[in-house]
């Protein structure tokens, strides 16, 4: 098993990392038996994510993927970030070894969380 | 950056003693040992210096030693060799949940053959009880294979103790010393095994290259056909260049004796002492006496072993989460497991094992590098966030 240059990247210096304390949804997936836990956070206007946090126990593709996919929400409609799936996070890492592709999986369903956090909270 | 490699139970450096002594072979003496002519018989005397070395350190006679590939065949021929050679006897095997997959795969292949095999618990500290092992027999009972001292945590086995137990019983005893030999004792006739493992690149070795001793009058079959080689009980050419690179290994470590071990000992308390004065919320894993030497594996909680290794690695220091060979698996560790440690903690199980070629400023440079490493994946750490939030309630 290896690791991409670019989820090691992304493992070394995470992007947007801590909690966001004024966060418009929040998304919390995973388990600590399992041993990952992501929190992502984000800040939503006009529809559109504005700001992406995230805070994340587990290996490194799992701070590696949760990285990545705050990265790609930031700009993007809420519309087009529910399209972002799991192989495209893991497409932007230059790929994960296969018994790391969960982590991957744990990021969009953590985009997913935090976005269905939003709309609940605005009365959708 | 010099490498700072803390994970010698993994494999081991092979020494420059051992190094030549296999360039030597490679280069010179490449006849088969079962030919008559003088090329064949000089590969056989080194052959058979090395089966000498061996049968020295573990007080047996030569013919009692069968070379192999390594620690996972010379297991593997243990417990299917015994097992098919007293079907008739019966068909009940004692192990522990603690063993390595070489021991333990094996027993569940046996089990989808209608073998019955009893998986030992051990207490908090990975040690197993010889009570359960005496209560565990049965009429049916052929074999009782258990590991002198554990690969994740180190904790040694009360062998000798089980060997008498099983004596009594007049039962096969089969012990995986793979971590052990070259470092503690291994003494058969001490400790009361009929067969022991053990292996070359654990102890700056080569890699490749293990034994079985097989204690004369012990009922036990090939679990490879071919020709005559090693009591046709391990038949193929003998792989004579890393079989003489293992001698060396084995001979250069009975010459050091325990002076080697002391100093790893002091070594491994030095990083453990550091850890616990710089690094909040640990926990040590392992007997905290009958444990071997080299070996410390400490849970960082709230963190994630292999966040731990990555970091690690950054900083030119080598350990290892788990044992080496379930790296891959996402399973926490079947070892901690057993001891009773609940998954969310044995995730965060790190591994240092010291060997030859660590120092004290090795441990020192662990000591800067660790607690930062800890600190920064703790910055992120959902659950270390929920944590402080629930101290400062």
């Amino acid at each position: 098993m290896a690791y991409s240059e670019k989820v090691m990247d992304h493992f070394r210096n995470p992007r947007n990392v801590g909690e966001m304390k004024d966060a418009d949804g929040v998304g919390k997936v995973g388990n600590p038996v399992c041993g990952d836990i992501m929190e992502l956070y984000i800040k939503v206007k006009d529809e559109t994510i504005v700001d992406a946090k995230f805070q994340t126990l587990g290996c490194g593709a799992a701070i590696a993927t949760s990285s990545m996919v705050t990265e790609m929400v930031k700009g993007q409609k809420l519309e087009d970030a529910l399209k972002i799936s799991n192989s495209m996070v893991a497409e932007a890492l230059g790929g994960l070894p296969s018994q790391k592709m969960h982590c991957s999986v744990l990021a969009e369903e953590a985009l997913q969380s935090a976005i269905s956090d939003y709309r609940k909270k605005k009365g959708e | 950056m010099g490498r700072i490699y803390l994970d010698n139970n993994a494999t081991t450096p092979v020494r420059p003693e051992v190094a030549e002594a296999l360039a030597r072979m490679l280069k010179g003496c490449y006849g088969n040992p079962a030919t008559l002519y003088c090329i064949g018989q000089e590969a056989h005397v080194e052959l058979e210096h090395a089966r000498d070395v061996m049968a020295k350190i573990l007080g047996c006679n030569r013919e009692e030693i069968i070379f192999t590939s390594g620690g996972t065949e010379s297991d593997n021929i243990a417990v299917l060799g015994v097992a098919r050679a007293n079907r008739k006897k019966g068909n009940h095997i004692i192990t522990t949940k603690i063993e390595h997959h070489a021991i333990l795969n094996p027993c569940k292949a046996l089990e989808k053959e209608g073998w019955q095999v009893t998986y030992l618990p051990v207490d908090e500290y990975g040690m197993v009880n010889p009570e359960d092992v005496e209560r565990s027999i049965t009429s049916g009972t052929v074999l009782i294979s258990i590991m002198h001292a554990n690969n994740e945590v180190g904790t040694i086995q009360p062998i000798a103790e089980i060997g008498r137990i099983a004596k009594a019983h007049k039962i096969t005893f089969h012990t995986d010393a793979v971590q052990s030999f070259g470092k503690l004792s291994v003494n058969v006739d001490e400790l009361g095994v009929d067969l022991l493992s053990a292996s070359s690149h654990k102890i700056y070795g080569p890699k490749g290259v293990g034994l079985l001793y097989v204690r004369k009058g012990t009922k036990i079959l090939p679990i490879m056909f071919g020709g005559h080689q090693e009591r046709s009980l391990r038949p193929g050419t003998e792989n004579v260049p890393g079989i003489v690179g293992f001698g060396k290994a084995a001979e250069l470590m009975a010459a050091e004796g325990p002076a080697e071990e002391a100093r790893l000992l002091k070594l491994r308390e030095r990083l453990w002492e550091g850890i616990k004065a710089n690094v909040p919320h640990v926990k040590l894993n392992g007997h905290p006496t009958m444990r071997l030497a080299g070996t410390l594996n400490v849970i960082f909680e709230y963190v994630e072993g292999e966040s731990i290794i990555l970091s690690l690695d950054e900083h030119g220091i080598c350990a290892a989460s788990g044992s080496a060979c379930t790296s891959d698996s996402l399973e926490p560790s079947h070892v901690l497991a057993a001891m009773g440690v609940p998954p969310e903690k044995s995730h965060g199980a790190l591994r240092m094992s010291f060997g030859r070629e660590n120092t004290e400023e090795d441990v020192d440079k662990v000591l800067e590098a660790l607690p930062k490493v800890v600190e920064k994946l703790r910055s992120f750490s959902p659950i270390y966030k929920d944590f402080l939030k629930q101290q400062t309630a």
